[in-house]
């Protein structure tokens, strides 16, 4: 199992949730964060005076799925994900040891 | 039968008052003078009071453009300020400020009648009320706007203290010279032929100069000059902000029209050119800032129009509106070279504003009442307008700034450097705003 995470940009939090709904992922979970990439932040004026913002604002989104699902859920975010502009942000894929459902009490891929 | 009695009888009802009529004179404006006059009395009370009512609500207008153009680590503060200047500053404008503005004044420098609105005691003329109710709330815009100077770092207990003085002496003493006569009074200015129908010098001005002197004795905020550069400090709602330039511009209504104190037909003019030089306030800020900061600023487009109000205030009554379009527009351009002025190269830090958008162009709305004049313009006119410009700079300026710098030796006048990060809003008054939000420093460094 692997446990993907995706920073991107707000706007397309929808988009990718329904493009990953449609391959039939059983959850996923939406953090707000902000941070910095090759950018670097960018510059805005506030009363004649520019200033950097050195942190901007991202959605990180986290899913977990089995093996034979990653590849294809990698696809699906990277296109849904995907504006083309700088800032579209990135994928990070992460080992996964044991996925527990607390109300069932079912463990690995069951789980998910 | 019935019905033709009851006929003749409703005609007669009728024609009761037609033949009392007819054997009194035809009425005539002479013939009722009295009763037009009892008529007009009440529609001028009813005008000056509600006037009046519209100008106490600009202290909301200061209150959400302070607040939304600070950080909201010092919302709760900035309410307390412009709550306590009004309450405070009007207990003291009863006791004190009212007699040295309007009080018999023999030498034209200030009144010396009137201390604890007296003159209602002695001569139970309901005016004086109606007349100082709407004086209060004058005296009460001209402190409030010191507090947006010195805004996210003055300790509340000296806030407290400067602005009781400066609604009891700084602001009465000045007023006294200009606008003595409209009661008891006679100033020396008024004398001379100054114009300045509701206040561009007299309140906006006076604000403003006294808002300077705080925010150079006071210092900068922590952070707004890093190695002598200026650096922004956003503030926190620019919708609060927004809201309160709305709010102040409707006020502003009764501030210019309201000061005809009287229910005429001068309204009209009035409230046309205060429209007017508003709108190209804000349009003159609005292409000025495009111009120089690639964007339209709308925090200084904002600003705009609250110096096309300022530009306006004195010569409201006296210029043609084509004039005031023009008087807003140069108010909207001057107020944003002026805020970056004051900010960048004199390195006074300002949060709102207040400065550029009272001071400076109070005095741009003074001349242009002199030069801008509908009946054509003298020498001697613009002799004295400049002369009232300079009375106020050098009367307010000195004064506030002995004030503030008495306070700073003895109470202090700034919150402690840790309060000042952690927001006065904790420190001062140990509540949050905000209490569901994030409301402390972000990392950038401009923090919300």
């Amino acid at each position: 199992m692997k446990k993907i995470e995706a920073i991107i940009k707000h706007f397309k939090l929808d988009e990718v949730r329904d493009a990953l709904n449609k391959i039939d992922i059983q959850g996923m979970n939406v953090t707000e964060v902000k941070g910095f990439g090759r950018q670097k932040g960018h510059m805005e004026v506030y009363r004649g005076v520019e200033y950097e913002v050195k942190f901007l604002p991202k959605v990180k989104l986290g899913v977990a799925v089995a093996d034979s699902k990653v590849e294809q859920v990698l696809k699906v975010i990277q296109e849904s994900a995907k504006t083309g502009e700088i800032g579209d942000g990135k994928i990070f894929v992460y080992n996964l040891e044991n996925v527990i459902r607390i109300r069932t009490g079912e463990k690995g891929e069951e789980a998910l | 039968m019935k019905r033709w009695i009851a006929l003749i009888l409703l005609t007669l009802i009728l024609a009761v008052p037609l033949m009392a009529f007819a054997e009194d004179s035809v009425p005539t404006v002479t013939g009722n003078a009295e009763a037009i006059s009892a008529v007009q009395k009440n529609a001028d009370f009813l005008w000056t009071l509600v006037a009046a009512f519209m100008v106490f609500f600009m202290q909301a207008g200061f209150a959400m453009v302070e607040a939304g153009f600070t950080r909201a680590k010092n919302t709760v503060n900035i309410i307390m300020k412009n709550l306590m200047d009004m309450s405070l500053g009007a207990i003291a404008y009863w006791a004190i400020g009212f007699a040295l503005m309007f009080g018999v004044s023999k030498t034209g420098w200030f009144g010396t009648t009137g201390f604890f609105l007296s003159d209602y005691a002695a001569d139970k003329d309901p005016w004086t009320l109606a007349f100082w109710m709407f004086q209060v709330v004058f005296a009460a815009t001209a402190a409030t706007i010191v507090s947006g100077a010195m805004a996210e770092r003055t300790k509340f207990v000296s806030y407290l203290m400067y602005s009781v003085v400066i609604s009891a002496l700084i602001y009465p003493v000045f007023g006294s010279w200009a606008w003595g006569s409209l009661y008891k009074g006679s100033g020396w200015l008024e004398g001379l032929g100054f114009i300045d129908f509701a206040g561009s010098t007299v309140v906006h001005s006076v604000g403003g100069w006294a808002a300077l002197a705080g925010a150079i004795v006071i210092g900068p905020r922590i952070g707004k000059y890093v190695n002598g550069k200026a650096k922004a400090m956003p503030g926190h709602s620019i919708t609060t902000g927004a809201l309160g330039v709305f709010i102040l511009w409707f006020g502003w209504y009764g501030f210019n029209a309201g000061s005809t104190t009287a229910a005429n037909t001068d309204t009209a003019l009035i409230a046309v050119n205060t429209t007017l030089a508003a709108c190209a306030g804000a349009f003159g800020a609005m292409i000025i800032s495009w111009i120089k900061f690639r964007k339209p600023d709308a925090t200084m487009t904002l600003n705009g129009t609250l110096a096309g109000l300022v530009g306006i205030t004195a010569g409201c009554a006296n210029v043609l509106p084509g004039s005031a379009i023009l008087i807003g527009l140069i108010a909207g351009v001057i107020v944003v070279l002026s805020v970056v002025f004051i900010d960048q190269t004199l390195k006074v830090d300002d949060p709102v504003g207040a400065v550029s958008v009272h001071g400076v162009c109070g005095a741009w709305g003074t001349l242009a009442a002199g030069l801008f004049n509908a009946d054509g313009v003298t020498m001697k006119m613009i002799g004295v307008q400049l002369l009232g410009m300079g009375a106020a700079f050098l009367w307010v300026f000195p004064t506030a700034y002995i004030l503030f710098r008495v306070i700073k030796s003895t109470i202090g006048l700034r919150a402690s450097a840790e309060e000042e990060r952690e927001g006065l809003d904790l420190g001062e008054h140990g509540l949050a705003a905000y209490p569901d939000f994030q409301a402390h420093t972000e990392p950038t460094g401009a923090g919300i």
